[in-house]
């Protein structure tokens, strides 16, 4: 199978789109840093925008929320173009990586704060202010101070302070990476609740790939500045469009091919692969590779499922399933995910279905 | 992210207020420098170079500049001698006390600079305080008049006044020396001395050069010490351009000198800046 | 730090520290001790212990004046210099413009160059325009001289702004104005009063800028300036000793403010301005 998507086609039958992002282009200095991003944003969708850092997913965010000024492109939200804007006019709402707490106002008037700037009624504020941070389980702290507050607690603050505008996006950036990990873990499954239930759009940006699987309704992988996939969890997981993309989601064995008449052969191991002849990358991910069977009818083997012989070089315990190291013709070490194997040692025949071998871009064979 | 009128707003007024009142007296300053004085003590506005011929041409002005940069070396020299040992031992070994005694190092820096030449007036005079002194102790007989009115005192007071801005930017430098640095000089085997002076002094450098520089040009530029202490003997350039504007009724002149000075300044601050950023490794 | 440097016995070093002490505090001691010396401002021993010259000091009139004088030009010099080193501050630290780098240092001249040079210049600007020396045109020289000071301060104070805090407010609604008046103020209360605080004392203080626009009225360092052209008496050591007082006791408010701002250990930040600067 190959993934042959665009990365910047919307992958499945949503809404009407919220946001759009076309062409963008962001340089500091001479330095780019967006190099023409594309993006359709659908309106109550969690996207996150997944990348490591210097990829530049702040500054897309910083360009939404209207702190930064882009060279070309144009950002559209709901008809109307923002980005000639500024900031403090745009229907966006940004959560900061720092929280951003204001530390010389109670976390009533720090929620209170954008209400108050935009000349809300006076009797309408209370009410609000605290539905906000009842939403966000904080609503015994009105009164606190922030530097009394841990960092769950004014993460919650920074959150009741922007949702209760009712922005028509959230930007959300960073926001669990200063949290440990029970904390964050907790917090992830609560903003998702959150989002379900307010049905305002989320843009998340995080470095932490299993963060974005599990929130996200779409996740958006950027790379030094391009798009490289732009797919639903499961499907930038499954059909990763992109060597790059493969790895850096999830686990993968890369394999670098040669395809001719309809089989791809890396080294001693060939498999069944559609798709045109030359130099070819497969992504197979260690858990679709199996111990093989002895097989029933040796004379007949399957054509749908490859196999392969290798040494187990290293085995490591991992609680559910174990990794396994596996030399196959001294140049190639393959990855092997195994449920329960006992211990493994010496050559074995180990086997995987054709279709797990995903077809992938390569940055050297384009 | 700013806006052209916020920018505007923040650049606008401290701009204008800095052209008004700095800008545009240094360059009347300098246009004095090219005219000249009558007789009857009458200002005219003809353009020449005369008063910058007689600045090279009569000796008095040649000799004294050469005698306030002696003097400015002096107290460099000497304000460094006391400053940086003083900032070292506050980095390196004050430990619990060191926010005392940075504070105690502060006080004189900021306390009035007319008290503490007052101060060494009434010290160093013939019957001052250390006359007194030396005499009580039988080190003397009779009063020793070299201290008072004389270069030497000059010296004195501005070392006294202008260590302490010296010995800052020291006491900066040696701090943003991370000290795993020593330690590892240390455990190579190095000794503290030669610890000193293969890593701490070459990375103290910035601060050294940005003191040694407060204490020359402002020692340069000053004029009330030398009032106060210095006597005829002491007189610095400054005093030369204080009585032109006086007594002495010629600012054309006292305009070419002070503008001299400036360029001096200014040339000094550029070289150190120069210098300091090739020395500053971060 | 480590232990190790620290815990070593360094005694030549630590007498020499000593004896820099001793230089920089030996004329201030001998000052006010003999302030309340009962013969006269010289000599050894001192003896006679008295209060006479406080006493003559309190009686004498005109050394009050100039010392109301002083108070209102600080007070005036401090509204200066803060009124435009805030925004000549927020200028150098958050924007660009062609010829940052010169404004820069215009700003920061006047900290540097001798006083001479400023106050003459000025002298010349006045007698241009035909204005008349007095505390106004004092003032104005120490507002002109101070402003440096002032954008110091409030850059360090600038830098230690969390400047998510601005985004934030922006994001929330608010426009520029008012998040320089319910967050940016706010934040930067603390460098505002020390620096003020340090402005005003060295308003108090200053003589060689004033030296040359002074008109009739007289600042008390011009004062005491002119009386000791006509000799010195005890009386001066008094009233030097209460300047000292008062320099000391706002000196070290200052730097408790300053250092209470300062979240990092870093107090070694500068007292003196870095002409380098600190923004790209």
């Amino acid at each position: 199978m190959i993934a042959a998507r665009d990365p910047l086609a919307a992958s499945s039958a949503e809404s009407e789109s919220l946001l759009s992002i076309r062409q963008v282009i962001k340089r500091y200095g001479k330095r780019p840093v967006l190099r023409g991003i594309s993006l359709e944003v659908a309106s109550g969708e969690f996207l996150t925008i997944l990348g490591e850092s210097g990829s530049g997913k702040t500054t897309l965010l910083r360009l939404i929320a209207g702190f930064e000024e882009l060279e070309s492109g144009e950002i559209w939200m709901g008809g109307e173009r923002i980005d000639r804007i500024p900031a403090h006019r745009r229907q966006v709402n940004t959560v900061f990586q720092s929280y951003a707490i204001f530390p010389h106002l109670s976390v009533f008037e720090n929620v209170a704060y954008g209400l108050r700037a935009k000349n809300t009624a006076k009797g309408e504020i209370p009410e609000r202010v605290t539905q906000a941070l009842a939403m966000v389980k904080m609503g015994e702290f009105a009164q606190a101070a922030p530097s009394r507050l841990s960092g769950g607690q004014q993460q919650r603050v920074a959150l009741a302070r922007a949702l209760v505008n009712r922005p028509r996006v959230l930007l959300l950036d960073e926001p669990l990476s200063a949290l440990d990990a029970n904390l964050r873990r907790q917090m992830q499954v609560e903003l998702k609740s959150l989002q379900r239930g307010v049905r305002i759009t989320f843009i998340f940006v995080t470095h932490d790939q299993e963060e974005a699987m599990a929130l996200s309704d779409r996740v958006a992988l950027l790379r030094a500045g391009v798009l490289e996939q732009v797919a639903p969890p499961r499907e930038i997981y499954g059909q990763p469009a992109t060597a790059y993309a493969a790895q850096f989601i999830g686990q993968t064995n890369l394999l670098r091919a040669q395809v001719r008449d309809g089989v791809a052969t890396a080294g001693t191991i060939a498999w069944r692969s559609s798709g045109g002849s030359g130099e070819a990358t497969y992504s197979l991910r260690p858990e679709y590779i199996r111990l093989a069977h002895a097989s029933a009818t040796p004379a007949s083997p399957d054509p749908s499922v490859a196999r392969f012989r290798g040494r187990v070089r290293n085995q490591s315990f991992g609680g559910a399933t174990d990794l396994v190291e596996v030399d196959c013709d001294n140049s190639f070490v393959m990855r092997v995910r195994i449920a329960n194997p006992g211990v493994l040692a010496g050559e074995h025949e180990f086997e995987f279905n054709a279709g797990d071998a995903t077809r992938v871009r390569d940055g050297e064979d384009a | 992210m700013y806006s052209r009128a916020y920018k505007a707003a923040v650049t606008i007024p401290p701009l204008l207020w800095v052209t008004i009142f700095l800008l545009i007296p240094y360059a009347i300053l300098f246009c004095y420098s090219f005219w000249s004085v009558s007789s009857m003590q009458v200002i005219l506005h003809t353009w020449t170079l005369q008063n910058y011929v007689q600045l090279i041409r009569n000796p008095i002005y040649l000799q004294v500049l050469f005698r306030s940069m002696r003097i400015a070396a002096s107290v460099t020299l000497c304000a460094l001698l006391l400053g940086y040992p003083l900032a070292y031992y506050l980095s390196f070994h004050a430990a619990k006390r060191k926010d005392l005694l940075y504070q105690l190092v502060i006080i004189p820096l900021w306390a009035s600079y007319l008290v503490r030449g007052y101060a060494w007036k009434t010290i160093l005079g013939s019957d001052g305080v250390l006359n007194g002194l030396l005499q009580y102790l039988h080190i003397t007989g009779r009063p020793v008049e070299f201290l008072l009115y004389s270069p030497f005192a000059v010296i004195i007071t501005l070392t006294h006044i202008y260590t302490p801005f010296t010995l800052l930017p020291i006491y900066a430098s040696l701090e943003h020396i991370p000290r795993h640095l020593v330690e590892a000089s240390h455990d190579l085997g190095a000794s503290p001395w030669s610890t000193f002076r293969r890593v701490i002094l070459p990375l103290s450098l910035p601060g050294l050069l940005a003191g040694a520089t407060f204490a020359f040009v402002l020692t340069l530029g000053d004029f009330l010490a030398p009032l106060l202490v210095g006597g005829p003997s002491g007189i610095m350039i400054s005093n030369i351009v204080v009585s032109l504007f006086g007594a002495a009724y010629n600012w054309p002149l006292g305009a070419a000198i002070s503008f001299c000075m400036m360029l001096l300044v200014i040339t000094l601050l550029f070289a150190t800046e120069r210098l300091e950023k090739r020395l500053t490794i971060s | 730090m480590s232990g190790g440097l620290q815990s070593r016995r360094v005694p030549l070093l630590s007498a020499y520290a000593f004896l820099v002490y001793a230089f920089l505090y030996f004329p201030i001691i001998v000052l006010v001790v003999y302030s309340f010396n009962g013969s006269g401002v010289g000599g050894f021993p001192p003896a006679g212990w008295t209060f006479d010259w406080y006493r003559q000091l309190f009686a004498d009139g005109a050394l009050w004046d100039a010392v109301l004088n002083s108070l209102i030009v600080a007070a005036i010099a401090v509204a200066i210099a803060l009124g435009l080193g805030l925004p000549a501050a927020l200028a150098l630290d958050r924007t660009n413009f062609p010829g940052k780098a010169l404004f820069r240092r215009l700003v920061l001249l006047p900290l540097i160059l001798p006083g001479i040079i400023t106050g003459l210049s000025l002298l010349m600007l006045f007698v241009a325009v035909g204005m008349k020396l007095s505390l106004l045109t004092i003032t104005l020289g120490h507002g002109t001289a101070l402003i440096s000071v002032a954008t110091t301060e409030i850059f360090a104070g600038l830098q230690k702004l969390e400047r998510a805090q601005e985004e934030a407010s922006l994001d929330l609604g608010a426009n520029h104005w008012q998040t320089f008046w319910r967050i940016t103020l706010p934040n930067l209360r603390v460098s505002l009063i020390a620096a003020g605080l340090l402005i005003f004392t060295l308003s108090l203080d200053e003589i060689a800028v004033s030296f040359f626009l002074i008109g009739r009225d007289n600042t008390l360092p011009l004062e005491i300036w002119s009386r000791l052209r006509r000799g010195i008496t005890p009386e001066i050591n008094a009233i030097s000793t209460l300047i000292l007082l008062f320099s000391i006791g706002t000196i070290l408010i200052w730097y408790r403010l300053r250092t209470r701002a300062q979240r990092s250990d870093d107090s070694a930040a500068p007292l003196l301005p870095s002409l380098e600067g600190e923004t790209p």
